[in-house]
């Protein structure tokens, strides 16, 4: 049986989008698998009693060293926050490429504590920092100084020590450009080095607690159980960084959408599925019930979709148990059919991810065309006719050319950069200056101009001779043009109306990442926790694959 | 050090600030990329030519032809660069084209390396006296390249070239032979048993 790949224009829409979850896919999965048989070493560890000072961490595996160094800083309780206009954190980390010499260190000291107002080098590869969640931070401290274990109820109510509140790469702040470390093999696959940088920082939190506990009382300080450190992740502060980089990354985008859309398809296609992927499958859906009775979120907007999914998944189940044959044929695709029909968005794609998890030989290959050459596709093939443009157009973005932008409430919003932070920002064009700065985001907007123009413009005419006529259009056009070769390159919807929640464009980067419970602070921006129930880096050679489904506080 | 994807998006921004629209930003953030990538003064002349553009006057040519001389004022490089990549598919036919009085010339030419890389060709340009040759966008190689890159240039005539070797065939045939070395002759039994061997191929 042949199964399509789902339309772009039902998956590429936003509400499908912010809906997506980890899989096997996610970039932190695929990191640790990457990675799982390099050697791992705590190579610096040189801190005061209070925990501050600088620590270096490696993987290494031949004559490749990728090194994190950390520095812990003492900072006042009022200069903590996770906004991106703070400019102190608890701590600051770059990744070095190599070993960093101690004329390295001396210059990232200076450097890597002041984060964007800091210069890196081609020799630093990513960025980040962090702060400390004081209420469990001083909890643990406090407890393993004594003795003690931490209380778990409290942990599992944030699940990490430390949130990093930024993570930057290619190339920003003077790190190395993408293109100097393309080649090299075990970082062909997205922000992988970001996901290093995020599992080193993991540790060294760990670390720093057990330190800190120690110092505070040597006689009966306790080091933190390794099962809980397992059970704790790292948290993550995201905001609207994150939404243009989907817009402004389209094959990149399309590659990541298309490899799941491809597992999900061969899975589908499969006529019998062997017993022991079909339990793995179960098993996987029932563990991962306690990642969802432990999604903490004061966000109504995301407690209603946790609701809805957590009935959903029970509902699930339930036919599974009583209606359901894993020995019939095309039994995922009869399962695919039934969430469609009976299931939220939410919930259909949780199920999505997790029927990925038996099928290695169907997902391995698709990790390996996640990334994309961007640069490949950038021009515009200009000799091309205006009719065969209309065409891409009628026939790439149906509903796009159904919305009306003279409409207020469909052309409410638009996208700049903040000249306090050199961040994306989203205002009312009605109500806030600067619209006439907007970025060009509106992508929905801007292709419906662009078919209006079109439909006046002779259908022999080239692209090349309407573009000399139609400049501000050009950003369109070329859009227009990768959509036609890469289908789920663009986003199926207005990401200026209204009723835009921009926490969807987030979601949807953050669950390729592999980023678990969601928690919106507001439309705008949310916390995530990543790593939570991973391997730590000693246990990296043989883990459980399925380690996400089995968090235990 | 500036890295390459600071350059892009920066020189982006600050040509929409200029006052080119979204699509050409783009165009220009990555032609000022590949310059500064070559070492060549992308930044220097691009910051020049907009500081220079408040005050004074700069030409568009929406449209090619052989000949395309600016009487008034000089050429933006930027949308003459625009012009040149959208149309380079039909200019490929007319082999040598001449230019009269561009401003920032290095500009002109990082949009011209690009071409090269979509036509396929080796393009050989002329600034006045200077001579420079783009190879299909994977490099820049001029007899100038420790000098000052002139602010205008009087002329710039291109020559697309067509795709020939740039050796003779005796320094061809020669190392030929040598690599001949490498071969095994093969025995009869094996040439009874290679592809298509002992059938009629008429059938």
């Amino acid at each position: 049986m042949k199964i399509e790949l789902r339309s772009p224009n039902k998956i590429m829409k936003l509400s499908r989008l912010g809906s997506f979850h980890q899989s096997k896919l996610s970039f932190l999965r695929s990191f640790l698998n990457e990675f799982k048989e390099w050697e791992y070493k705590r190579d610096l560890f040189d801190l005061n009693k209070n925990g501050f000072g600088e620590a270096v961490y490696s993987f290494r595996k031949n004559n490749r060293v990728y090194s994190l160094v950390c520095f812990a800083n003492e900072i006042k309780d009022e200069e903590r926050s996770d906004r991106v206009i703070a400019t102190k954190w608890d701590a600051a980390f770059t990744l070095h490429d190599g070993v960093p010499t101690k004329k390295d260190i001396v210059r990232l000291k200076n450097e890597v504590p002041k984060q964007e107002v800091g210069r890196l080098s081609y020799k630093e590869l990513t960025l980040s920092r962090a702060n400390k969640s004081l209420r469990i931070y001083n909890h643990v401290v406090e407890n393993l100084s004594k003795g003690k274990q931490p209380d778990l109820n409290l942990l599992s109510k944030v699940g990490y020590l430390y949130r990093t509140t930024a993570v930057y790469g290619s190339g920003k702040f003077g790190l190395a450009d993408r293109f100097r470390i393309k080649n090299r093999k075990e970082i062909n696959g997205p922000f992988r080095l970001e996901m290093m940088l995020v599992y080193l920082v993991r540790q060294f939190t760990f670390d720093q607690v057990n330190h800190v506990a120690y110092h505070k009382n040597p006689k009966t300080a306790v080091k933190l159980d390794n099962n809980i450190c397992k059970n704790l992740g790292i948290g993550n502060s995201t905001g609207l960084g994150m939404a243009p980089f989907i817009v402004n990354h389209p094959t990149l985008l399309n590659n990541w959408i298309l490899s799941r859309e491809t597992a999900l398809k061969k899975i589908r296609e499969i006529k019998n599925v062997k017993s022991q992927d079909s339990a793995l499958f179960l098993e996987c859906v029932k563990k991962s019930l306690r990642n969802i009775t432990s999604w903490n979120t004061d966000s109504e907007y995301q407690q209603r979709k946790i609701s809805s999914l957590l009935n959903d998944v029970r509902k699930f189940l339930n036919f599974i148990d009583q209606d359901f044959n894993f020995e019939s044929e095309y039994p995922f695709n009869r399962i695919y059919q039934w969430l469609e029909d009976n299931t939220c968005e939410e919930c259909i794609e949780y199920i999505v991810s997790i029927m990925m998890e038996p099928y290695n030989d169907i997902v391995n290959p698709l990790i390996k065309e996640m990334s994309s050459d961007e640069e490949k596709y950038f021009n515009i093939p200009t000799y091309r006719k205006v009719d065969e443009l209309r065409n891409i157009i009628e026939s790439k973005y149906p509903n796009i050319l159904d919305i009306n932008f003279e409409e207020k409430e469909n052309n409410k919003n638009f996208w700049f950069i903040s000249k306090n932070k050199e961040e994306p920002r989203l205002a009312d064009r009605f109500e806030e200056h600067g619209s006439e700065l907007e970025q060009p985001l509106a992508i929905a907007r801007d292709i419906k101009k662009l078919y209006i123009k079109l439909l006046n413009t002779k259908n022999n005419l080239t692209v090349a001779e309407f573009l000399s006529l139609n400049s501000e259009l050009r950003h369109v056009v070329r859009r227009a043009f990768i959509v036609e070769k890469f289908p789920y390159s663009e986003i199926q919807d207005n990401t200026i109306g209204k009723d835009l929640m921009p926490i969807d464009m987030l979601r949807l980067k953050l669950s390729f990442f592999g980023a678990l419970k969601f928690d919106p602070r507001s439309d705008k921006w949310l916390r995530i926790c990543m790593f939570q129930g991973a391997p730590l880096p000693n246990e990296l050679k043989s883990y459980d694959e399925q380690w996400v489904y089995k968090t235990n506080i | 050090m500036i890295s390459l994807s600071e350059i892009e998006t920066t020189v982006k921004r600050a040509s929409k600030a200029a006052g080119y629209s979204w699509g050409v930003s783009e165009e220009t953030g990555k032609c000022i990329r590949l310059l500064e990538l070559f070492s060549l003064p992308g930044i220097k002349h691009l910051n020049e030519y907009f500081n220079e553009k408040i005050k004074s006057k700069f030409e568009n040519l929406n449209r090619i032809s052989e000949n395309n001389p600016s009487i008034n004022n000089p050429y933006c490089p930027i949308s003459l660069g625009v012009s040149f990549l959208d149309q380079i598919n039909l200019l490929e036919n007319l082999k040598k084209i001449e230019f009269k009085n561009v401003a920032y010339p290095i500009i002109f030419i990082s949009f011209i390396s690009r071409s090269s890389e979509v036509i396929g060709k080796k393009i050989y340009v002329k600034i006045d006296e200077k001579k420079i040759l783009l190879n299909l966008n994977v490099n820049i190689s001029s007899n100038f390249i420790d000098q000052e890159f002139p602010k205008k240039a009087d002329t710039i005539q291109v020559n697309l070239l067509e795709n020939e070797d740039n050796f003779n065939k005796h320094e061809w045939n020669n190392l030929y032979k040598l690599s001949e070395n490498t071969f095994v002759e093969e025995s009869d039994r094996l040439k009874e048993g290679a592809a298509g061997a002992g059938l009629t191929d008429n059938d």
